[in-house]
C-alpha cells in the first residue's frame, strides 16, 4: 500500500502535463500502486477565488472511489476573510487538511496571520501542508519568479502548538540539515521525498530525519511518479522503514 | 562483469525488493509475481549512465567508485561514465587538470571495467588541455572530453580542442545551462554549444543537462545533428524526454544522472516515466552512448 501525500489536480499554467486531467492522473496512480493521494489544486496557487477552487477540488475528489483522493484545500492568509476558507475546508468539505503556498501567495512564515491560521488548524485538527517550492528556481518563467520558502520559522510555531501536524512539501532539495533537525525536534513535522536527491538519498537522509517522519510524495503531475517509486529501490531499506514511509506514517498522521 | 551478469543482478534485486515489500504489506502478491516476471513498470533495460562524478563516500577514487557501483547495481546500471576529480575547480590550472584526471584514471582502473573516463580540460590553457587529451585519451583509457564552466564554449580557444577530439574519435561533453537566476561568467548555454557545433560539423557533441531549462535547450540544439541532448541534473519534470524525442529524435537523447549529487532514481524516472516507445527508451538508456563510443572503442581495441 502506498499513500502519496503530494499530488495536484488541474493545470500548471506554463506547461501541459501528461497527468493534468483527472482520469489520466487516477490511472497513473493506480498503475504505480498508489492507493491514496492527498490532493490540492494548481488553481489554488494562482486564483484569487480560492473558495471556488476548494469546492471544485472537493467535487473532483468525490468522483473517485472513496479514500482514493483526499482533498487538501488551500488557504491564502493574505486574502480578505481567509478564516472563512478554513471553516469551509473543515466543516463543509470535510477536508483532513489544508495546503499553503507562502512563496506564491507572498508571505513569510513569521507573518502573524500564519500563526493564527496554524492555531485554527490545531484547534480543528487539520493537517497543514506547507509548500517550500514547486519548481527549480533557476528554470522559472521569467514573468513568474518565486523564491523558495525558508521553513526555519516553522520550528518555533510548531513547538508552541504541540497538537499541530505539519507536512513540509518539496523541501528536501536545498533545506539545510540543521533546519531539518530543528523542525524534527520542534514537534509533529513530516517531510516527503519527491525532491530528495543524491544517490541512495533516503538512506542518507535517515541520519538527519528519522524514518517515522518521512512520507511518500511524488509531486505528480509536475514530476513523473516513477521518481519517488524508484527512490524506494535505490536505498537499502528495511521492511519496517518501507512500510513506515509508504503508508504507515501517513495513516498515523492522518488519524491524529 | 558482463551485461548478462548485471541483468541477473538487477532482476534479483527487484525480486528481493518486491519480496520485502510484500512482507511489509506494501506490495501485493500480484506485484511480487510481476517483479519475478520482470515487471512492465521497471523493465530489464540495459543502462549506461552517461554523466557522474567522484562524489560518493570513500577515501580514495577506488573506494568512491566501488561505493557508487554498489548503488548502481541496485538500479540495474551496468556502466558509468565519470569525469572530474575532487575538489572541483571552475577554472582548473594545468596542475588541477592533471590531479583531477589522475583521480578519474584511478577510479576507472578500480572499477572492474565498468567505468569509463572523460578527460577534464580548461580551454583557457589550450596547450595543457591538448597535452591532457594526449595523455589520457591517446595514451590512456579515457574515451571523451569534458568541458565545464571555465569558458563559454563558443570562444575560439575551443577550436583546437574540438579538432583534436575529432581526430581521436572522442565525443565532447559540454555542460550547458540557461539560468533565469544568472549563469556563472564562463558557463555555457545550449545556444553557445550550437554555435560551436556549427563550426565543427564532423565533431560529436553532448549537451549535458540539455541546457537545464530543457524547453529552451532542446530548441537551441535541434538544428545541429551532431549534438545529442543528455538529460541529467534537473528535476524529474514530466514532459522533458517526450519533448526531446519529439524534436530531436530518440537517437539524439541520452540518459545520465549527474551522480552522486543527483539520484539515479529521479533521473532514470525521466525515461521510465516518459510516454515514448520501448525502443526509444532502450536507445536513450544505453543504445545511443554505445553507438557514439563505438568508433573510439574500436580505435583503442576495447569491446563494448
Amino acid at each position: 500500500m502506498i499513500v502519496d501525500v503530494n499530488v495536484h489536480l488541474s493545470r500548471w499554467p506554463f506547461r501541459r502535463l501528461a497527468c493534468d486531467e483527472l482520469p489520466r492522473l487516477i490511472e497513473k496512480l493506480q498503475a504505480g500502486g498508489v492507493d491514496q493521494a492527498w490532493a490540492a489544486s494548481f488553481d489554488a496557487v494562482f486564483h484569487k477565488d480560492v473558495a471556488a477552487v476548494n469546492s471544485r477540488l472537493a467535487a473532483d475528489c468525490r468522483k473517485t472511489r472513496p479514500g482514493m483522493l483526499l482533498p487538501f484545500g488551500t488557504v491564502n492568509p493574505t486574502l480578505p476573510d481567509w478564516r472563512e476558507d478554513v471553516r469551509r475546508c473543515h466543516e463543509e468539505h470535510k477536508m483532513p487538511g489544508v495546503r499553503l503556498y507562502p512563496g506564491y501567495h507572498g508571505y513569510a512564515l513569521d507573518a502573524p496571520e500564519l500563526a493564527e491560521l496554524l492555531t485554527m488548524a490545531e484547534e480543528r485538527g487539520l493537517v497543514v501542508q506547507v509548500v517550500v517550492r514547486l519548481e527549480d528556481t533557476r528554470m522559472q518563467h521569467p514573468l513568474m519568479r518565486v523564491e523558495d520558502v525558508d521553513p526555519k520559522p516553522l520550528a518555533e510555531l510548531v513547538a508552541a502548538r504541540p497538537k499541530l501536524r505539519v507536512v513540509v512539501l518539496n523541501a528536501l532539495k536545498g533545506v539545510r540539515a540543521g533546519v531539518l533537525a530543528a523542525l524534527v525536534a520542534a514537534g509533529q513535522v513530516y517531510f516527503e521525498i519527491s525532491m530528495l536527491e543524491g544517490v541512495e538519498g533516503i538512506a542518507n537522509l535517515l541520519g538527519q530525519v528519522p524514518a517515522e517522519r518521512l512520507l511518500f510524495g511524488s509531486h505528480l503531475p509536475m514530476f513523473v511518479l516513477e521518481s519517488a517509486l524508484l527512490k524506494l529501490q535505490e536505498s537499502e531499506l528495511t521492511a519496517a522503514q518501507i512500510e513506515a514511509i509508504t503508508h504507515g506514517n501517513a495513516e498515523r498522521l492522518l488519524n491524529g | 562483469m558482463n551485461s548478462s551478469d548485471c541483468r541477473v543482478t538487477r532482476r534479483a534485486v527487484l525480486v528481493r525488493a518486491a519480496q520485502a515489500a510484500v512482507a511489509a504489506g506494501v506490495a501485493s502478491r500480484c506485484q511480487l509475481a510481476a517483479a519475478e516476471k520482470s515487471p512492465a513498470r521497471f523493465p530489464d533495460y540495459e543502462i549506461w549512465d552517461m554523466h557522474g562524478h567522484l562524489t560518493s563516500p570513500g577515501a580514495t577514487p577506488k573506494e568512491k567508485i566501488t561505493n557508487l557501483l554498489r548503488a548502481a547495481d541496485r538500479m540495474g546500471i551496468e556502466r558509468v561514465i565519470v569525469f572530474m576529480g575532487y575538489p572541483w575547480t571552475y577554472e582548473p590550472t594545468p596542475d588541477d587538470m592533471r590531479r583531477e584526471n589522475d583521480q578519474v584514471l584511478e577510479a576507472v582502473a578500480g572499477s572492474g571495467g565498468r567505468a569509463y573516463g572523460f578527460v577534464y580540460v580548461n580551454p583557457r590553457h589550450t596547450e595543457a588541455s591538448l597535452a591532457e587529451m594526449d595523455r589520457c585519451i591517446e595514451g590512456g583509457p579515457m574515451v571523451g572530453v569534458k568541458l565545464w564552466v571555465a569558458v563559454r564554449c563558443f570562444e575560439e580557444c575551443l577550436d583546437p580542442i574540438v579538432e583534436r577530439a575529432t581526430e581521436l574519435k572522442a565525443p565532447v561533453l559540454q555542460h550547458t545551462w540557461y539560468k533565469i537566476t544568472g549563469n556563472l561568467p564562463g558557463e555555457s548555454t545550449a545556444g553557445d554549444l550550437a554555435i560551436l557545433a556549427a563550426r565543427h560539423p564532423k565533431a560529436t557533441f553532448i549537451a549535458a543537462h540539455t541546457g537545464g531549462d530543457w524547453e529552451l535547450g532542446i530548441r537551441a540544439i535541434r538544428g545541429l545533428p551532431n549534438v545529442t541532448a543528455e538529460i541529467c541534473g534537473g528535476n524529474p519534470t514530466a514532459g522533458f524526454v517526450e519533448m526531446a524525442v519529439r524534436e530531436l529524435g530518440a537517437e539524439r537523447v541520452m540518459y545520465g544522472s549527474d551522480y552522486s549529487g543527483r539520484s539515479f532514481a529521479s533521473q532514470l524516472a525521466k525515461v521510465y516515466g516518459a510516454d515514448i516507445s520501448e525502443e526509444a527508451k532502450r536507445l536513450i538508456l544505453a543504445g545511443n552512448i554505445k553507438r557514439m563510443l563505438a568508433p573510439i572503442f574500436k580505435a583503442k581495441g576495447m569491446t563494448l
